[in-house]
Parts: C-alpha cells; sequence; structure tokens
C-alpha cells in the first residue's frame, strides 16, 4: 500500500473538512439555501466521479465551487416551464454576476461568517436559529439535530425548511452586519452557540445528562468565530467557558449517569488540557477594557479550575465576579448563584437571608435549584426536618433524572439524621 | 423588494393624547413621510381610523355575512400602515424601527409577494 491518499479519500477529507465552506459560498453565489445544498452534493458526487481519473485538481476547493455552481446553473436551466424560465434566467444572470465579482478566494472566510449571520438573524425563531446553524455551519444531519433536541424529524426538518424559506421570502441578507449594528447581533450569535453547548451540558429533562456531541458542536462553533473574529473578546471569553465547563465532563458523572457536584467531583478526572487552553483564553478575554458577561463567568468557571481540591477554591473572588455579573446582567439565577458563593464566604446562615429576598421577589418561582440551595444550606447548618421539606420542595420541580436521583439521596441522608 | 409596514398601536392610548401630543407625533410621521420619499423608499402610507369603524366581511355559502368591528380583538389594533421599498429585510426594519407608533406599539414587516 502507497502512503499517498487515494482520490477518494480526498474527497472525503475535503467533505468532512471543507464542505461546510464551500456551501457558505455557494449560497452566497446563488442566493438559496436550498439550491446551494443540491450543488454542494452534485460537486462532490462530480469529485468522486472525475478525481480518481483525471487526478485532485490544485486547488481542491475552487473546483469545488465552480463545479457545484455551474451544476446549479444546469438545473436551473433545465426547468422547462416559461414562467419560470423568465425567473431563472434573471436568477442566472444574477448568479453569473456575482461569480464575477467575487471569483477571488479572499472573501472564502467571509462567507463563512455571512453564513453564521443569517442563520442567527433575529427575525428567526430562536429555535430555528439553532437547528439552521447546527444543520449548515456545523454539518449535523436533521436526525442528529431532532435527536438532540428530543422532536421527530419532520418536525426538525419542517423547523429547517420554515427558516430558509423565511430568508429567502422575507429577503434576510446574506452578510456581515455593519459596525454599528455588530455587537448586538454578535450577541445573538453567541447566544446560539452557548444555547447548543447547554442543550448539550445540562439536558433540560430526560436521562441523557451529557450529549457530547452538541457540546463538542458548540465548541467547534465557538472556535470557528475566535478564528474568524480574533478581536471579539466576548467570543474568545465563550469559548474559554464552553473549555472549562466540559474540562470536567467526565468528572461529573457517576458511574450510574449519576450527578456528581463540583466539590464531590474527582479532579484527577478533569481534562487538563482544556483547562490550561481555557484559561489562557480567560485571561485574553479579561485583558482591556471592562469584562463583558461571558468573561465574567468564564472568570467563575476558572476559579473553578485553578481549584486542586474544593477547599483551595477562592469563593471570595467569585461572590465578587458574581456581584459585577448582577450588575452587567442581572437574573435571578445569577442571584443565586452569588448566594451560594457568598453562603461559602460569610456561612450559611448569610446566604440563606439572600435566598429569602429572591424568594420574596418571586423572580425564581418553579425552579427547582431555589429550593435544592435551600435545602443545601440548611443542610450544613444541621437543621435537617427543614432541610429535609426544602427537599421536597425541590423534587416536585426537578425535572432531569440524575438530578431528581441527586435529590433523593441527599433527603434520605437528612431524613437519617 | 417592497415589504408593508403594519402598524398596531393602542387606540385608547393615541385617543386620550392632549392635542400637542398629538400634534408632536403627526409631525414626527410628517417628517418621517417625508425622509422616505427623498431615499425613494416610500410606496404609500396611510393612517386608519379607528376600530370601532371597521366591519369585517365574509362570504359563506354565497351569502355576504358582515360582522361589527376588526378581524381580531386585541390589545394593540392595526392604525395605519407603510408600503416602502427596501433592499432587504435589516433596510426594511430599519425604517419599521425609525415609526413614531413602534415605541409604544408595534410594527409588522411583511414582504410583498410580487405578480408579474
Amino acid at each position: 500500500m502507497s502512503g499517498s491518499p487515494t482520490a477518494q479519500e480526498t474527497v472525503e477529507r475535503l467533505y468532512r473538512e471543507e464542505s461546510r465552506r464551500v456551501l457558505a459560498t455557494l449560497i452566497r453565489l446563488l442566493g438559496d439555501f436550498d439550491l446551494a445544498e443540491e450543488a454542494l452534493q452534485d460537486a462532490f458526487a462530480a469529485a468522486l466521479e472525475r478525481w480518481p481519473a483525471e487526478g485532485v485538481p490544485s486547488n481542491p476547493r475552487g473546483w469545488l465551487i465552480s463545479t457545484g455552481r455551474f451544476r446549479a446553473i444546469d438545473q436551473l436551466r433545465r426547468k422547462k416551464r416559461f414562467a419560470e424560465w423568465q425567473h431563472e434566467i434573471h436568477a442566472i444572470t444574477v448568479i453569473e454576476g456575482r461569480m464575477d465579482e467575487s471569483a477571488d478566494e479572499s472573501g472564502i472566510e467571509d462567507d463563512r461568517l455571512r453564513l453564521i449571520f443569517t442563520c442567527c438573524h433575529p427575525a428567526l425563531a430562536p429555535e430555528s436559529q439553532i437547528a439552521l446553524t447546527l444543520r449548515t455551519v456545523g454539518g449535523l444531519s436533521t436526525e442528529e439535530i431532532a435527536r438532540a433536541f428530543l422532536v421527530s424529524v419532520p418536525t426538525m426538518a419542517q423547523r429547517l425548511v420554515r427558516a430558509k424559506h423565511k430568508i429567502r421570502d422575507a429577503a434576510i441578507p446574506y452578510r456581515v452586519p455593519p459596525a454599528l449594528e455588530l455587537a448586538g447581533r454578535l450577541d445573538a450569535v453567541l447566544a446560539v452557540v452557548y444555547l447548543v453547548f447547554n442543550e448539550g451540558y445540562a439536558a433540560t429533562s430526560g436521562e441523557a445528562l451529557i450529549r457530547r456531541e452538541l457540546c463538542s458542536e458548540a465548541i467547534r462553533l465557538g472556535r470557528l468565530l475566535v478564528d474568524l473574529m480574533p478581536e471579539q473578546r466576548e467570543a474568545v471569553a465563550l469559548l474559554a467557558l464552553m473549555l472549562l465547563h466540559d474540562s470536567r465532563r467526565d468528572a461529573r458523572q457517576g458511574p450510574a449517569g449519576d450527578l456528581v457536584l463540583l466539590d464531590e467531583q474527582d479532579r484527577r478526572l478533569w481534562n487538563q488540557g482544556q483547562i490550561a487552553e481555557g484559561l489562557a483564553r480567560v485571561e485574553a478575554a479579561l485583558r482591556g477594557a471592562p469584562a463583558g458577561p461571558y468573561a465574567l463567568q468564564a472568570a467563575i468557571s476558572a476559579c473553578h479550575a485553578r481549584a486542586a481540591r474544593p477547599q483551595d477554591t477562592d469563593w471570595r473572588q467569585i461572590a465578587a465576579l458574581y456581584q459585577l455579573l448582577l450588575r452587567r446582567r442581572p437574573s435571578p439565577v445569577v442571584e443565586l448563584n452569588h448566594a451560594v458563593a457568598v453562603a461559602m464566604v460569610d456561612g450559611a446562615a448569610r446566604g440563606l437571608l439572600l435566598l429569602d429576598s429572591i424568594e420574596r421577589r418571586g423572580g425564581l418561582d418553579g425552579y427547582h435549584l431555589l429550593p435544592a440551595a435551600r435545602a443545601e444550606l440548611l443542610r450544613r447548618l444541621a437543621r435537617w426536618p427543614e432541610a429535609a421539606t426544602a427537599y421536597r420542595a425541590a423534587l416536585t420541580l426537578v425535572k432531569l433524572e440524575p438530578e431528581r436521583r441527586f435529590l433523593e439521596r441527599r433527603l434520605a441522608e437528612v431524613e437519617r439524621d | 423588494m417592497q415589504y408593508i409596514l403594519l402598524i398596531y398601536d393602542n387606540e385608547q392610548n393615541w385617543a386620550n393624547l392632549s392635542e400637542a401630543e398629538r400634534n408632536a407625533m403627526y409631525q414626527e410621521y410628517g417628517e418621517l413621510g417625508q425622509s422616505l420619499a427623498k431615499s425613494g423608499r416610500y410606496k404609500a402610507g396611510e393612517e386608519l381610523k379607528p376600530t370601532a369603524t371597521a366591519t369585517t366581511v365574509r362570504v359563506r355559502n354565497g351569502k355576504v355575512q358582515t360582522t361589527d368591528g376588526p378581524f381580531a380583538e386585541t390589545r394593540e389594533q392595526l392604525g395605519g400602515f407603510y408600503l416602502v421599498e427596501a433592499k432587504d429585510l435589516d433596510d426594511a426594519i430599519a425604517v419599521a424601527a425609525r415609526i413614531p407608533s413602534v415605541r409604544n406599539g408595534c410594527v409588522e414587516v411583511r414582504p410583498i409577494n410580487p405578480h408579474p
């Protein structure tokens, strides 16, 4: 066997590594998601057919793009009906025009950014933004996305079709937003990536606690954003945050799939490579101007990552970071986390006072982690009956199976004492 | 592309405005209309009379049925519209964001389906 790859292997590798780039450019050239997806498949099919005999072209990506484009024009020309024909002639003229103005390679990376910003356009429903981003930017199959979000394949397919049609029919532009709008639109993109990550990291319901592929995909998307927009510090911060959370993946789950809390995790299972990269990226994200919300969350995660043992955790620093985060992005969930951190610094009784105040304002009614946090603090104060009551309250609200088992275990402990 | 911008606002709030407040709103609408005309975006635009004047018409089994009132009773009512020429959805959204009623009510942006 020779060391050099066969043409087929090259095509397969290119599909893995380049198909999203080629698709992004084809969408710009053809002005239509569906047409571009067909053209992409046609181009790779043509490569499989011709490269074994003709050899791999010197610029395979360029070859795939122009082949895909010609196939799409062919496709349009074959349409017979006159009315359609008129419309297609116009489309072909537009496509050929676009090819002329941007035949060079330098625009390719911009096309990937255009694709991301279009998929995450706020005129699309959030669940459509997520699905479309995973499908077109991430290259996941409709089946995979449907499984990850616990919906049927036809439902997910329908969601994707609707999103693509809205982009076409409402004329959502295929572009990177101008500087004036960039910050707000980037927030939307980062939110989509973080939602994908969280869906994988802590599913809101069902058996699967960790859906690895979604986390890896979110990290891949995060990396892509950092590569494409290295100057955007919140994008760097989001990547750091995801790397640090994900570094604890193997320690978060017990042998039976049970949830293991941070202070009970076997820290030897933490992924040190990911932590090292995460910490370096946090530092980069915190340099210079005031820290954004993702940078603050990443900095909090970094405090945990740096502690070799739970008792080494710098809770004072964490409480201060939550205080800053509250100022930047006030929310009852952040308040809850702040209360838990304060309890670690100033004692459980002080934490309970803060929880009382959150509860009085009612912002977290129905959220199981509020009674769960109360139960935990009461447990630390050895107020067993009250702790048991709070665990029971949390159990009526919890949705995720591993979390339920964890709360049941704790309840049994405090009932014993 | 052409888009229709459907302006929804609370009629009651509008009715409760003082003379001066209403004039200020009309002035703002007037300025917007001029600016849209100048940039070539303006196609049409009108203010509607209140929904109390609305009649909803259906034909069922060949018979015309009319009911008093708008198609849907909602907290905010269709009070006016613009038909504009815009480059794409972002461009249309930018125009919608300049309509005075958008600050209290909302504007629905709908692309026009062109027929040759």
